[in-house]
C-alpha cells in the first residue's frame, strides 16, 4: 500500500491539467473573400484621427477612413475621397468631394464634416497632436494661446477664435481652404490622418467631441468597428458594404494588441497572428529561415541621423564634421548590427520622397578613413568624442560600434553616453550641457521633401534640437513651398539640401526599411512608406 | 484573537498609506517628462503640452499632486491614465486577468511541488527523488527571463503545442504555458520544503504512535504526516504571491497578457505616476490580505498555535 496516495494525487493533477487543456483553441474555415485576417500592433494612444500622430493609431485609422489623397509609388498625391483638389495660386484651394461616400452609421459625407473636424483639430486647448498641421490655413494662429506666466498658476485664456478663417464651404460636396501664405505641396499634406472628417454623430455639442467616440469611431472608410476597441486586446474591423471606393479583398481584420514585439513575432511563428510589420532586431537572424518567402522588406521614412550641438565649439569648423562622418563606416553597422534591416543613408533627406537624390551628401558620407584622419588632424578636431543617445532605444549597440570606428580611424577617444529615455536628452541638450553628438531620427508627416527639410534643419524647426539655422537655406525652402509647381519646388528644396551638404549640420547615417513577415494564411502584403499595411491589397488564401 | 485580527488591520492601514506615499514620490523623483515620455521621440507640440499639463496637473508642486490623488484615491476615483483611461476602468480590466494566471500558476505549483515533495520525502535518496533535486537546482537557477523566452520558443514558436502568447481573453488554454513558467519560480522552493517536513514528520513520535496503533499507511500519512508538513508549506504559498506578482511583470510581457505586470511595466516607462501608484496600492492590499489570512490559518492547522 506504500506510495498510493500520492500517486493518486498525481493522478488527479495530471486530470486537472488535462481538462484545462481540453477547453479552448479551434479555428473556423472561411472563404477567403470573407476571410477574417489579423494584424499584430501596439496600443493606439488614440483613434480620433487629429490625435493619432503614432503608427498604431494610423494603421487602424487607415482602415476605418478613406483620405482625400493618398499616395502612389513614386510618392505623388492620387485622388481618394476627393474628385478634385485645385488651386490656381496655391493659396485657396477649391476641394469637391466625390458622390457617394457615406459614413458607416448612413450619414452622407460632406464639406461640413471636413471643415467641423478641421476645426476642432487646429482648436489649440483641445490639445490635438495632429493641430499642426494645420498651421498653415488662414487662422491658425487665433485658435492658440499662451500661458501668460509660461506655466501655473495662471491658465492661459480662451483663443480669439474658435475655427478658422480659411475653411469656406462653398456647396454641399465643395469646399475651399485658404493658406496664410502659397504652399504648392499642400495637396499632399492632405493625405495626413488628420485630414479625416468626422460624422455628425461624433459631437456632443458644437466643437466637442463625445467622451467615447474613439472607442468606436464612425468613418467614411472601406472597413467599419465591429464592437468596441478593446484596450489591450483587440480592435476588430469589419468590411462596410456601402463603401463606393476600392473594396478591400478580405472580410474583416483583427487589430491584435501587443506590447512588446517580440511577442508578436512569437505569435506569428505560434500560427496565431498574419501580418507583423515590424520583426524585432532579436529575431532578424533567425526570421529569413522562419519564414521563407513570407520573409520581406520594403523601404519606409525613416531617417536616421546624428546632429552637431552648434553651442558646443568643439564642432564649430565643418572640416572637423566633414572629417567625423567621413570616419563612419555606415555599411559595416547596417550589415552587421542592422543584418540589413537599415540601409545607408547618404543625403539629407529619405527616398521617400520625390526629389530624393542618391549621394546628395556627397564625399562626406563616403567612408575614407585615410583622409577623414588627414582632414580631422588638419582641422584640430577635438580629443575626445561623445554621442549621446536614449538607452531606452535599442541604439547602444550601434553608438558603442560607431565610438569604436572613430576610435580607430581618427585616433580620438570616443565614448557613448545612454541617457534613461529622450526626454532626458532633450533636457541636457535645452540646458546646452556638452553632450557631444546626438542621436535623433525621424520619420515624415507627409511625403515631400519640406517635411525633412523644415522640422529638421530650419531654424527653429520642431526637430531641430541641435539649433542649426542658415538663413540662406531657411529662404530657399521657403521659396520651394510657395513655387507654382512641384517640379520647381523640387528644384529649389535640392538646392537647400545641396547647402547642408556644405554645413553639414548633422551626420546621415541610416534609412528605415520595413521588415515584415506574415502567415501562409494571407498573400500581397505589402507595407508602405508609413509602416501600415496596405489594407486593400492584402488577400486571404483560400 | 478578534484584537488581534483588528490590531493587524490598522497595522495594514498605515502601511497602506506609507506604501503609497513612497511610491508617488519615487515616482515624482524620477519624473524628468511625463509628456515627452507620452509622445516618445516626436517632437510635443506646444497646444498638446499646454492642454495636457493642465489636465494632469502637471506643474503643480509634489505636495498638492499628491494631496489631488489621495482626495480622489479616498473617495474610490483613481484618476485618470496619461492615455486618457480611468485607472479604474484598466484594474478591472487588468485585475481578473492576473488573479486568474496567478491561480492557475498557484494550483500548478502546490499540485506539483506538494505531490512530488510528499513522494520525495517518503522515498528518500530514490531514484524520483534524486531526479526532482536535480529538477528543482535547474529551476532555481534558471532566470525567469531565461525561462518564459525560452518556453515560449520551445513550446509556442517550434513545437506549437500550446499558443505562443496568450492575449486578455485567452481561454485557459492559452495561460498553460504563461502559468507553468511562472509556477516554475516557486515549485522548487515549495517542493523541498514539503519534502523536508515530510521527512522529518515521518521520524517523529506520533507517526511511531500511530503506526503502533495499527492505523492503515494511507491514514498515517494523509493525516498525521500531511497535516503537520503543511504548515511550512502554506507560508511559504502566502510569500509566494509576492514572487509570482514580481514575475508576472516579465511573464506578461513576454506572452502579452495585459494584467497587472504589464500595466506596471508600462506605467514606469511611460512615467504615469497615478497609474503605477494605483495598481501598486492594490498590490499592497493583496499582500496585508494574503499574509493575514495565512497567519489566521497558521492557528486553523496547529491548534498550539494562539493570538491574543
Amino acid at each position: 500500500m506504500r506510495g498510493q496516495f500520492p500517486l493518486k494525487m498525481a493522478v488527479g493533477a495530471t486530470a486537472i491539467m488535462l481538462l484545462a487543456a481540453g477547453c479552448g483553441g479551434g479555428a473556423d474555415e472561411t472563404e477567403a473573400a470573407d476571410a477574417v485576417i489579423s494584424i499584430g500592433i501596439g496600443e493606439p494612444q488614440h483613434l480620433i484621427p487629429s490625435n493619432a500622430t503614432e503608427s498604431n493609431g494610423a494603421e487602424v485609422l487607415a482602415a476605418l477612413f478613406s483620405p482625400l489623397v493618398d499616395f502612389d509609388a513614386d510618392n505623388k498625391p492620387y485622388l481618394v475621397a476627393a474628385e478634385s483638389v485645385e488651386s490656381t495660386d496655391n493659396k485657396v484651394w477649391t476641394i469637391k468631394l466625390k458622390d457617394g461616400y457615406t459614413f458607416h452609421n448612413g450619414e452622407k459625407v460632406g464639406a461640413d464634416n471636413y471643415i467641423n473636424a478641421w476645426n476642432h483639430a487646429a482648436y489649440g486647448p483641445n490639445g490635438n497632436g495632429g493641430s499642426y498641421f494645420l498651421e498653415r490655413v488662414e487662422g491658425y494662429k487665433d485658435l492658440q494661446s499662451k500661458d501668460p506666466d509660461g506655466e501655473g498658476p495662471q491658465k492661459a485664456p480662451d483663443p480669439a477664435a474658435k475655427t478658422l478663417t480659411g475653411l469656406k464651404k462653398v456647396d454641399e460636396l465643395t469646399f475651399t481652404v485658404t493658406l496664410s501664405e502659397p504652399f504648392s505641396g499642400w495637396r499632399s499634406v492632405m493625405g495626413y490622418t488628420t485630414f479625416y472628417p468626422l460624422p455628425a454623430a461624433a459631437w456632443q455639442s458644437e466643437g466637442v467631441l463625445k467622451e467615447d467616440f474613439e472607442q468606436a469611431p464612425i468613418g467614411n472608410g472601406p472597413f467599419k468597428m465591429k464592437g468596441k476597441w478593446e484596450h489591450d486586446a483587440k480592435i476588430e474591423v469589419e468590411a462596410y458594404d456601402a463603401f463606393p471606393g476600392d473594396k478591400p479583398k478580405v472580410g474583416g481584420v483583427n487589430y491584435r494588441i501587443f506590447q512588446e514585439q517580440t511577442a508578436q513575432y512569437a505569435e506569428l511563428m505560434g500560427g496565431g497572428l498574419d501580418v507583423v510589420t515590424q520583426i524585432p532586431i532579436e529575431n532578424l537572424a533567425s526570421a529569413p529561415t522562419d519564414l521563407g518567402d513570407r520573409f520581406k522588406t520594403s523601404p519606409n521614412s525613416v531617417f536616421q541621423f546624428v546632429g552637431f550641438p552648434t553651442f558646443q565649439q568643439d564642432f564649430a569648423k565643418v572640416e572637423v564634421r566633414k572629417a567625423i562622418s567621413m570616419a563612419i563606416n555606415r555599411e559595416e553597422i547596417t550589415t552587421s548590427i542592422f543584418r540589413g534591416s537599415q540601409t545607408p543613408a547618404t543625403s539629407f533627406v529619405s527616398p521617400a520622397v520625390a526629389g530624393f537624390r542618391e549621394n546628395s551628401c556627397g564625399e562626406a558620407c563616403t567612408y575614407d578613413p585615410a583622409k577623414a584622419k588627414t582632414a580631422y588632424e588638419a582641422a584640430g578636431g577635438p580629443k575626445q568624442i561623445k554621442i549621446t543617445y536614449n538607452a531606452d532605444g535599442g541604439h547602444k549597440a550601434w553608438v558603442d560600434a560607431t565610438c569604436n570606428q572613430l576610435k580607430a580611424n581618427l585616433g580620438v577617444d570616443c565614448v557613448g553616453t545612454g541617457e534613461p529615455k529622450f526626454a532626458d536628452l532633450l533636457t541636457k541638450v535645452e540646458a546646452k550641457e556638452p553632450v557631444g553628438l546626438i542621436r535623433l531620427g525621424w520619420i515624415m508627416d507627409y511625403p515631400l521633401m519640406e517635411n525633412y527639410l523644415g522640422p529638421l534643419y530650419g531654424t527653429g524647426g520642431s526637430s531641430n534640437y541641435y539649433g542649426y539655422s542658415n538663413p540662406e537655406f531657411d529662404a530657399l525652402v521657403k521659396q520651394g513651398s510657395a513655387a507654382p509647381t512641384q517640379e520647381e519646388a523640387i528644384k529649389l528644396w535640392q538646392q537647400a539640401e545641396d547647402i547642408l551638404a556644405r554645413d553639414m549640420p548633422v551626420i546621415p547615417l541610416r534609412l528605415g526599411q520595413n521588415v515584415f513577415g506574415h502567415s501562409e494564411r494571407v498573400k500581397n502584403v505589402e507595407v508602405d512608406k508609413f509602416q501600415k499595411v496596405e489594407i486593400l491589397k492584402i488577400e486571404a488564401t483560400s | 484573537m478578534f484584537r488581534y485580527f483588528v490590531r493587524r488591520l490598522l497595522q495594514g492601514v498605515l502601511t497602506f498609506f506609507g506604501a503609497t506615499f513612497i511610491v508617488y514620490a519615487l515616482m515624482f523623483a524620477n519624473q524628468s517628462d511625463p509628456l515627452q515620455a507620452l509622445a516618445g521621440e516626436r517632437p510635443l507640440p506646444e497646444n498638446v503640452r499646454q492642454a495636457l499639463t493642465e489636465r494632469y496637473h502637471l506643474d503643480d508642486p509634489f505636495i498638492l499632486q499628491y494631496g489631488h490623488y489621495m482626495k480622489g484615491l479616498l473617495t474610490g476615483d483613481f484618476g485618470i491614465s496619461l492615455t486618457n483611461r480611468p485607472i479604474v476602468e484598466m484594474m478591472e480590466q487588468a485585475w481578473p486577468v492576473t488573479i486568474r494566471l496567478a491561480l492557475f500558476s498557484i494550483i500548478i505549483a502546490v499540485l506539483v511541488a506538494v505531490t512530488a515533495g510528499i513522494v520525495s520525502g517518503i522515498r528518500r535518496g530514490g531514484v524520483f527523488d534524486t531526479t526532482t533535486l536535480v529538477i528543482t537546482l535547474l529551476l532555481l537557477s534558471m532566470p525567469i527571463v531565461v525561462l518564459a523566452p525560452l518556453a515560449q520558443l520551445i513550446f509556442g514558436m517550434r513545437l506549437q503545442w500550446v499558443p505562443a502568447t496568450a492575449g486578455a481573453d485567452s481561454g485557459m488554454f492559452a495561460l498553460v504555458l504563461p502559468a507553468f513558467v511562472l509556477s516554475s519560480l516557486v515549485i522548487a522552493t515549495q517542493l523541498r520544503v514539503t519534502r523536508a517536513s515530510v521527512a522529518e514528520n515521518l521520524r517523529s513520535d506520533y507517526v511511531r504512535t500511530a503506526r503502533a496503533k495499527g492505523l492503515a499507511n494511507r491514514r498515517v500519512i494523509g493525516v498525521h504526516v500531511l497535516r503537520n508538513s503543511l504548515i511550512p508549506v502554506v507560508t511559504l504559498i502566502g510569500v509566494d504571491l509576492g514572487n509570482l506578482m514580481a514575475g508576472a511583470i516579465v511573464t506578461e510581457g513576454v506572452f502579452n497578457i495585459p494584467g497587472v505586470g504589464f500595466m506596471l511595466v508600462r506605467g514606469i516607462r511611460t512615467e504615469d505616476g497615478p497609474l503605477v501608484v494605483g495598481f501598486v496600492s492594490i498590490l499592497v492590499i493583496v499582500f496585508l490580505v494574503v499574509n493575514l489570512v495565512v497567519d489566521l490559518l497558521y492557528a486553523v492547522l496547529d491548534p498550539r498555535i494562539r493570538y491574543a
